[in-house]
């Protein structure tokens, strides 16, 4: 090395030397240690991308499909694998078969056509390859393509505006409920004259009728809670429903306003009010 | 409203949104405004020319308007990171292609260009990751599933639609099932194809 070193290098640098000898040219066919072999091999996606490989690598166009040397090569890659990784070469073999069969019916004298037009057993292989090498390409430009999270990552800016444009409901001072019940006792008592006879009405059985209303509807009046027809005691029943439920977290009374309406709410699930 | 208020007002919301807005949801907040399409296409044009120079781009993938950093930044920006951006295997990305340049397409076609069979996993990452999705079934025996590419696949590669794939070559003319026929092409290249 030392010698090579010193002498002047008038040319191109040499690649590197061999035997003392500068080795200027690469060498046609570079030779694969065989422990690299099964990492080349797995770098194969499959039987096509073999044989696109071994067909680039003599230079040719896929139209021109030499056969012969192709085949041979290509089973002495599938050789190789076999030895290597069995259950990867099964879709390779069915490639070597059709590569064998397409040698075959090449080497058949062919009947004398009837017209000009000849089949040609490779037609099929290589449009199959012409169009298994544009999906390749495909595949290329796909991942040549901004990815997000690779390349691009999407922003947007954090906002608490969320939590303030969510409406805060006040609570209802137990005046006003107070009130808005005796205004419902005084519509009841409009309708005092006619007495309807009942059966006893269950607190229980009107919180869950109240319950199953919020089911459909998000919120209720008040006073809509409140049938007049039912008499005072189908009044009270209400209102003991309605407190019932407010003491076991099951509605929430809200007003918008002082003096508005009265509301009934579905009182949120304790996780969603968390995350809130 | 003002147009210089108004593209401030469509730079805002695109800004703090937390999904892509497409221009039929931009017009909507602008019901009061009553702002034509045309006036609002023109904005986000202009926006779009406004960031095209900036670390941050307005882009707009199929599902609407983003902002997103630059491509080239992301190999700067993955070090806030500790992970490495997941890199798909030849396998994937060939699969993917088929079914994003070919759609709709079945499993056998997928295996027939490919010529290894699909692996199940492969179109279970591509399912999972809302890139692909079977869209209906091929009318021949056994119904095989027809699958598409989603909306989800164009927002993550940054495309608007299908049409923004790059190109690539056509499938020549199918030859019939038992390969029988043959293109001009091939029947011209036989004379110096024997070896």
């Amino acid at each position: 090395m030392s010698t090579a070193e010193s002498a002047p290098q008038q040319h191109s640098l040499p690649l590197g030397f061999v035997r003392g000898e500068p080795v200027i040219d690469k060498p046609e066919d570079l030779y694969i240690p065989p422990d690299a072999l099964e990492l080349i091999l797995e770098s194969f996606s499959g039987p096509m991308d073999l044989l696109l490989y071994l067909i680039r690598r003599q230079k040719m166009e896929i139209v021109d499909l030499p056969i012969l040397p192709i085949t041979k090569q290509y089973m002495e890659y599938v050789d190789m694998m076999k030895d290597l990784k069995l259950e990867l070469a099964a879709d390779y073999l069915v490639m070597a078969a059709m590569l064998a069969e397409i040698k075959s019916r090449m080497l058949l004298p062919r009947p004398p056509a009837d017209d000009d037009e000849e089949d040609d057993p490779r037609a099929e292989l290589v449009r199959r390859l012409q169009e298994y090498e544009a999906i390749r390409q495909g595949a290329q430009h796909l991942d040549e393509l901004p990815q997000t999270g690779r390349d691009n990552f999407i922003g947007h800016a954090q906002t608490d505006a969320q939590q303030w444009v969510e409406q805060q409901l006040p609570e209802v001072a137990l005046a006003d409920l107070a009130l808005a019940f005796s205004q419902a006792l005084a519509q009841a008592k409009l309708q005092n004259h006619h007495q309807v006879q009942r059966e006893k009405l269950s607190t229980r059985e009107r919180m869950s009728r109240i319950l199953d209303l919020l089911q459909h509807q998000q919120r209720l009046r008040f006073a809509d809670l409140f049938d007049p027809k039912e008499g005072r005691p189908g009044v009270v029943v209400s209102f003991l429903a309605i407190l019932e439920l407010v003491k076991e977290a099951l509605v929430e009374v809200v007003q918008v306003d002082a003096f508005s309406e009265i509301h009934v709410m579905q009182r949120e699930p304790i996780y969603a009010e968390s995350t809130t | 409203m003002q147009n210089q208020q108004l593209k401030q007002a469509v730079e805002a919301l695109l800004f703090v949104a937390e999904h892509p807005l497409s221009e039929a949801q931009l017009l909507e907040y602008f019901t009061n405004e009553s702002i034509s399409r045309k006036q609002l296409k023109d904005i986000l044009t202009e926006l779009q020319k406004d960031y095209q120079e900036r670390g941050v781009q307005l882009i707009r993938v199929a599902s609407g308007y983003r902002f997103q950093t630059r491509a080239e930044l992301g190999g700067i920006i993955s070090r806030l990171w500790q992970e490495k951006p997941p890199r798909y295997s030849q396998a994937m990305l060939e699969t993917l292609a088929l079914i994003a340049y070919r759609q709709p397409i079945t499993r056998g076609d997928i295996e027939d260009i490919r010529g290894v069979s699909v692996s199940s996993q492969i179109m279970k990452t591509l399912q999972e990751r809302g890139w692909v999705k079977v869209v209906g079934h091929r009318e021949v025996p056994g119904r095989p599933q027809l699958y598409a590419t989603t909306a989800e696949f164009l927002d993550y590669f940054s495309l608007s639609d299908l049409s923004e794939l790059p190109a690539i070559p056509e499938p020549a003319e199918k030859a019939s099932n038992t390969g029988q026929t043959i293109t001009a092409e091939t029947a011209t290249n036989e004379s110096h194809a024997h070896e």
